[in-house]
């Protein structure tokens, strides 16, 4: 172990200056700056949020629709736990050997591992709506999708935005070993040691911890805005 | 230079003749005879894995349950906690390894320590949430014979919360043995090196061999912490 | 080392360390300590108990060829006694060289073209082409640094600029200079270090003056498999590559203006460990290596990258038929 001693404040200073002004690197070219940073973040960030929009895409109305008929728990419950056992590195490497690099192939693989998350999670919320306030918007002459739309949607919020959220950490951790599959994100800083040097690794790991902070409290955020005012007063 | 010692020659059949093409040589989908014969370069990594494993779920319950333990008794830490195991989950381990990096270096050490940094939250909310639940009349009653404190929590409320602390543990399981394929970018060994290093970034069987041994590993431990589950709550056995 | 990886090796020593009794319980010839010819022709390493209290650990870059070279250099000196530790797969050369001068490892191989050029700062046409030219030259320079290169392998490697057969017919180009004109339409894949490297995509630019499409950075394990999907155009690859002589299917342009300078490889170590290990540390490493030719190290590449064996395997095996171990 190497105990922390003044160069590794130093390491963390190098790594400030990585981002915030150009460096020479090995063999004289430049690396790091703020252009190079903006570059990589905006890729890695498009990239997270075009699997998310599809995860969500795909899931949210699978979701709506199993959980409000109640059928297919077996396949929305499962989904969830396979989901979790896929590991983000063979599948991206998978897609990368078999299938070939490439940004559609990139968003396929992040969505594969969004979409249980947010399946399972609308299946699980949609189910734990009360019975009796459905039942009461059918005797009100609501139609399948006005229920949907305006009882169980609303009130399965909470637990369908924590699938979102789970999904959005999956897709921005894999986005970040996408530079494996050709598509540059942040994460090209810290597999590439190489190019950037220890600087430039730690950086990129600061960047990529930042970024999904930054996204998670944004998505917390917004379930905030989305759960209606009643919910907000129920015991958590 | 070379003149001090005299070249060694491999012999002519040294050299592999390769022009027939076959499963192998083609790179092809999945090669069940190479894997057959290959099976035993996966035990190393194997172990290793589940070292990996093992030791950043056991580290993570002991944590997350030291936490819960704690909240469970001063309210006010909940919050506190939830939030900073929350930051622990939400950073991506492969970042987390590299923000290691200046203090404990490459190794496996760094990336037990970011899978254990990851298993936090999952626990420590299940069980929140499973003491949370116990009933009130429970613990009134518990009360009510004179059980202390400790005992309460140690005797019931803990024995109740079992079915959420075991769901926990089997989605923390989960997720680790997935996220410990990593571990090879911290140099902490583990299927990932399978899957990563040199050429078997390419070999479509060989990532499909360390995978496949991901996923099972996952579901042989998921169903072993079920099992455990339902052994340590014999009341939750529903009667024939 | 951590505790796994401590574990690891032992498991590893002990392994060829029973291999090795068993081959020499079950061998017929009466191996006497006198006899060092073996049918081969290569001389057995002999285990000096002298050396079992000196630890080495050998390192290498993260290519097959490097791994594997690593693996022959660490298993002969275990055979030669000493106490061994890999710790392949290090990285690029500037990683490898790091490591070496923070004594993370002992030694590893290096490239003598990539050494002038990306350590030294030398011009591609700066390189000697005479393997003895530039070894000396390589010497001279890693003395100011208090490293050693030992004595230069048989074969040569170098980076080489490859696509599909195919491709180059319908292209039409034989020489890297054919593609002037065509490259601003091809994409070039190379590792990440290509970025910045003479001997690699700064000099196809500059002394080529070559302009690409584009230029995409994947591991190294991926140049040959970026070329079959059709992403890449171009990959640069390595001249000793398995995959170059087992088909047709992959074709290199001639470096034509010698941008592209092929190296020998040395082992860098420091002159204060070959101090401390003793006579047999240089010995054994220069013996092992004689065996490599160019054929030996393509069919060595071949047996990791195409038919899919292990690095430690493919070692043991090299050093057995050439006869430094039994």
């Amino acid at each position: 172990m190497i105990a922390p001693n003044l160069a590794t404040l130093g390491l963390f200073g190098e790594a400030f200056d990585f981002v915030f002004s150009q460096q020479e690197a090995a063999g004289g070219i430049m690396v790091g700056g703020p252009q190079q940073v903006l570059e990589l973040a905006t890729t890695q960030l498009e990239v997270t949020l075009l699997a998310l929009g599809v995860s969500l895409i795909v899931a949210l109305p699978a979701g709506l629709l199993l959980g409000h008929f109640g059928k297919g728990e077996f396949i929305a419950v499962s989904a969830g736990n396979a989901g979790r056992a896929i590991p983000e590195l063979a599948l991206i490497a998978f897609m990368a050997a078999a299938i070939g690099v490439g940004l559609v192939n990139l968003v396929v693989a992040l969505a594969i591992l969004g979409i249980p998350p947010i399946l399972t999670n609308t299946f699980v919320g949609i189910r734990q709506v009360n019975r009796p306030t459905v039942e009461a918007a059918r005797g009100m002459g609501m139609s399948n999708l006005e229920i949907i739309t305006k009882v169980e949607l609303p009130l399965a919020i909470p637990t369908i935005m924590g699938g979102v959220r789970t999904s959005a950490i999956n897709i921005i951790a894999t986005a970040t070993i996408a530079p494996l599959a050709g598509i540059l994100t942040l994460g090209d800083f810290i597999i590439s040691r190489n190019v950037y040097g220890d600087a430039g690794v730690l950086a990129g790991a600061i960047l990529v911890a930042l970024m999904a902070i930054a996204l998670e409290m944004t998505l917390a955020g917004v379930q905030w805005a989305m759960t209606s005012k009643g919910l907000k007063l129920q015991k958590p | 230079m070379a003149d001090l010692f005299p070249l060694a020659e491999v012999s002519e059949d040294f050299f592999r003749d390769r022009s027939g093409g076959g499963c192998i040589e083609d790179n092809r989908l999945f090669c069940p005879g190479w894997v057959v014969e290959n099976a035993d370069r996966y035990v190393d990594p194997t172990l290793q894995h589940v070292v990996l494993v093992v030791s950043a779920v056991v580290a993570g319950f002991l944590i997350a349950f030291s936490l819960a333990v704690l909240a469970h008794r001063h309210h006010w830490l909940s919050s506190p906690f939830l939030a900073a195991t929350g930051v622990l989950y939400t950073i991506p381990s492969i970042s987390f390894f590299f923000l290691l990096l200046p203090i404990t270096g490459r190794g496996a050490v760094t990336a037990i320590i970011a899978l254990t940094a990851f298993t936090l939250q999952i626990i420590f909310r299940n069980m929140t949430t499973g003491l949370r639940n116990v009933p009130d009349e429970v613990t009134d009653a518990a009360r009510g014979i004179g059980l202390t404190r400790k005992q309460l929590l140690w005797q019931v409320e803990i024995p109740l919360a079992m079915p959420e602390i075991i769901a926990g543990l089997r989605i923390a399981t989960v997720s680790t043995v997935a996220l410990a394929t990593l571990a090879v970018f911290a140099n902490g060994g583990g299927l990932g090196t399978e899957i990563v290093v040199g050429s078997n970034i390419t070999f479509k069987t060989g990532i499909i061999v360390a995978g496949s041994i991901a996923v099972l590993m996952a579901i042989l431990f998921d169903a072993l912490l079920l099992l455990a589950g339902k052994l340590l709550t014999p009341w939750t056995r529903t009667v024939r | 080392m951590s505790p796994i990886g401590k574990l690891k090796h032992l498991l590893l020593v002990g392994a060829f360390a029973l291999s090795l009794g068993l081959a020499a319980c079950s061998s017929d010839d009466s191996s006497e300590s006198s006899s060092n010819e073996t049918a081969a022709g290569g001389e057995l390493i002999q285990s000096n108990p002298d050396n079992s209290g000196t630890s080495l650990t050998i390192g290498s870059k993260n290519f097959t060829e490097q791994i594997v070279l690593g693996e022959i250099y660490a298993q002969a000196l275990k055979a030669a006694g000493y106490d061994v530790k890999t710790d392949l797969n290090l990285g690029s050369e500037t990683i490898a060289l790091q490591a070496l001068k923070e004594d993370e490892i002992s030694g590893y191989p290096e490239y003598v073209s990539t050494a002038l050029t990306s350590f030294y700062g030398k011009e591609a046409e700066e390189v000697p082409t005479d393997s003895q030219d530039a070894f000396d030259a390589v010497s001279t320079e890693v003395e100011a640094d208090g490293l050693v290169a030992l004595p230069p392998t048989p074969f040569s490697s170098a980076n080489a600029v490859g696509l599909l057969t195919s491709k180059a017919d319908e292209l039409g180009v034989k020489t890297i200079s054919d593609l002037e004109g065509k490259s601003q339409d091809l994409a070039l894949y190379g590792s990440p270090e290509c970025r910045q490297r003479i001997d690699c995509l700064v000099g196809l630019e500059q002394n080529y003056g070559l302009e690409f499409s584009s230029f995409t950075p994947v591991d190294i394990g991926l140049r040959y498999g970026v070329l079959d999907k059709g992403q890449a155009d171009l990959s640069i690859v390595f001249t000793t590559d398995a995959q170059l002589g087992a088909t047709d299917e992959y074709t290199i342009l001639e470096d034509d203006k010698g941008v592209l300078p092929a190296g020998n490889v040395v082992f860098l170590t420091k002159s204060a460990t070959i101090d401390e290990a003793g006579p047999d540390y240089e010995a054994t490493i220069e013996l092992v290596q004689t065996g490599l030719t160019i054929e030996v190290m393509q069919e060595l590449d071949a047996r990791v990258d195409i038919d899919k064996e292990l690095p430690a395997k493919v070692a043991a095996d090299y050093l057995k038929e050439a006869g430094y171990t039994e």
